[in-house]
């Protein structure tokens, strides 16, 4: 069995004076789908950022990280830059403020394609980077990717905002996805369907999913595994139905029963 | 109503800016070609009241005070454009590099702004005259240019740390792009608003200190017409006639407050956060 894409080793995270993180591990396989659940506060933001090497310079790190192969805590700007353009993307929670607000769309997903045909030694000329935009912008179902190309972000839907974001992070061709929250700042149906596009589009191109929520409804329709942090700690990891049905922690079971209710509030029962 | 009748003003005063900035750019460029007299030409009669052939009398000597204006908006723009430009240049760069700085070599930098923004900017012009031992065109216009440079480095530290705590910051690091390239494709297009009507509003001040070198001798030296330096030599005379005072104030106040209200527009026209829905 080949290594896991992710693997992360007693992480611990602080600042000088608390402790943020403590003592994480788990692991993402290739094509694997895993879920990151907690409330605001419990961690689960900078454990996407340590495992990206962006974690503010006040925040030191120890433990592992390991990410295809590479080991990321202490390692050096130049190669994490390189291993965030190839191996990892991101999709963030507020698709207003991810975006340049002055630079059109098709150029910002523009800036990651060149990169990355250059690296491949690909033509990289207008043409080419323009047919490569278009193509990722019918990839994530942006309506009239010529209107679209020119436009700016205050222009189009929060929805289209998520999906210019993902057409960013997929422009690298990532073998991980981190998504934190990506719904959490749209509408209920556009929610639906940015979750449908992210499911659909980490199985067609075979891409390892990190998704980060608050939401257990929300994590269970995307994710094989989960893991339910609290309080900068893992309170527990188990296959998604398995902690769905038989959650073993109390803070899950607590999870669980309130997701349960709010349903079962939405239905009008009892 | 009163939202439409505060739109009304708006225009009224970018308007107004646009009309008396224009009306001394055109009097500066037409000086090039064509000046009612030749600037030495002493061929009036000494401290004549403006009349039609001197339309803003002579000075002592006897020469066109009219001509003497012209060719001072063409001084004034030349160096406050080459000033603000050099100001731009030199405070843009170690404005940027503050901002990336390690957090020791950013509070030095800022430090050191603030300092160099506390001595006053004609002071700070008055020693690189004083070190370059001349003073000429290029010398007033390298000498306010980085009197200005400070206060532009000040801001730009600023707005470019306010740029990168932004998520599409974050946004882009993650996709691997390196620094120099969101410094060119995304932090300077996003200061750049900001940064405009603040350069603009350091046009009027190098203007106002031009004119202040010149009133001291350290400005442009003639042949060259300055409006400081028509002010102090109609110092003498000014009871006696006062236009030689008058007008030269005048044009200084209109550029002044023309670039200002100017800037004021600009603002409000490019500022996205100001911008109505």
């Amino acid at each position: 069995m080949m290594a896991d894409l992710l693997t992360v080793d007693a992480l611990t995270l602080a600042t000088a004076e608390t402790v943020l993180v403590e003592d994480l591990s788990f692991s993402i396989g290739r094509g694997e789908r895993f879920g990151l659940i907690g409330e605001s506060g419990s961690g689960k933001s900078l454990t996407s950022l340590a495992v990206l090497g962006l974690l503010p310079p006040a925040i030191r790190a120890t433990g592992q990280v390991t990410l295809d192969g590479q080991a990321i805590v202490g390692a050096p700007e130049r190669k994490l830059r390189g291993l965030r353009g190839s191996v990892v993307a991101s999709v963030f929670q507020e698709p207003l403020t991810a975006l340049d607000p002055l630079m059109p769309l098709g150029r910002q997903i523009a800036l990651p394609v060149r990169r990355r045909l250059r690296r491949e030694g690909r033509d990289s000329t207008r043409t080419a980077v323009r047919r490569e935009v278009h193509a990722l912008m019918d990839q994530v179902r942006l309506p009239d990717p010529q209107r679209l190309y020119d436009a700016y972000p205050h222009e189009v839907s929060g929805g289209q905002r998520q999906r210019v974001a993902i057409a960013m992070a997929l422009a690298c061709q990532p073998r991980l996805l981190i998504a934190d929250e990506p719904t959490t700042a749209l509408d209920v149906t556009t929610q639906v369907e940015i979750i449908r596009l992210i499911n659909t589009l980490v199985e067609e191109l075979d891409i390892a999913l990190l998704f980060i929520s608050h939401d257990l409804a929300v994590v269970g329709q995307m994710a094989e595994r989960v893991m339910v942090m609290r309080n900068g700690r893992a309170v527990e990891t188990g296959a998604m139905q398995q902690v769905l049905t038989r959650p073993r922690d109390a803070y899950t079971r607590a999870l669980v029963t309130a997701a349960r209710r709010f349903d079962h509030a939405l239905e009008g029962q009892p | 109503m009163s939202r439409s009748n505060a739109r009304t003003g708006k225009t009224l005063t970018l308007w107004l800016s646009l009309v008396l900035v224009g009306a001394i750019t055109l009097a500066g460029v037409v000086s090039f070609v064509w000046t009612p007299f030749a600037l030495s030409d002493m061929a009036g009669g000494r401290l004549e009241a403006p009349n039609a052939t001197h339309w803003a009398g002579t000075d002592r000597l006897g020469r066109d005070v009219f001509t003497q204006l012209m060719i001072g908006a063409r001084i004034a723009l030349i160096v406050g454009a080459g000033a603000v430009a050099i100001g731009a240049v030199i405070g843009v760069i170690t404005g940027i590099l503050a901002a990336f700085a390690t957090r020791f070599l950013d509070d030095a930098l800022a430090a050191f702004f603030d300092i160099l923004i506390a001595f006053p900017t004609l002071l700070v012009a008055m020693l690189v005259v004083a070190a370059r031992e001349e003073s000429s065109l290029s010398t007033a216009i390298l000498a306010l240019g980085i009197g200005l440079s400070p206060i532009v480095g000040r801001i730009t530290r600023i707005l470019t740390k306010q740029v990168l705590s932004q998520d599409y910051i974050t946004a882009a690091r993650v996709c691997g792009t390196s620094w120099p390239v969101i410094v060119i494709w995304h932090i300077l297009p996003n200061i750049a608003p900001f940064l405009a009507v603040n350069l603009a509003l350091q046009f009027g001040l190098a203007v106002m200190a031009e004119a202040s070198l010149s009133y001291l001798g350290l400005g442009a030296p003639p042949p060259n017409a300055s409006w400081g330096r028509m002010l102090q030599e109609a110092q003498g005379t000014v009871y006696s006639a006062p236009w030689g005072a008058i007008f030269p104030g005048l044009a200084l106040f209109a550029l002044v407050i023309g670039i200002n209200l100017l800037a004021d527009g600009l603002r409000d026209r490019f500022d996205p956060s100001r911008r109505s829905a």
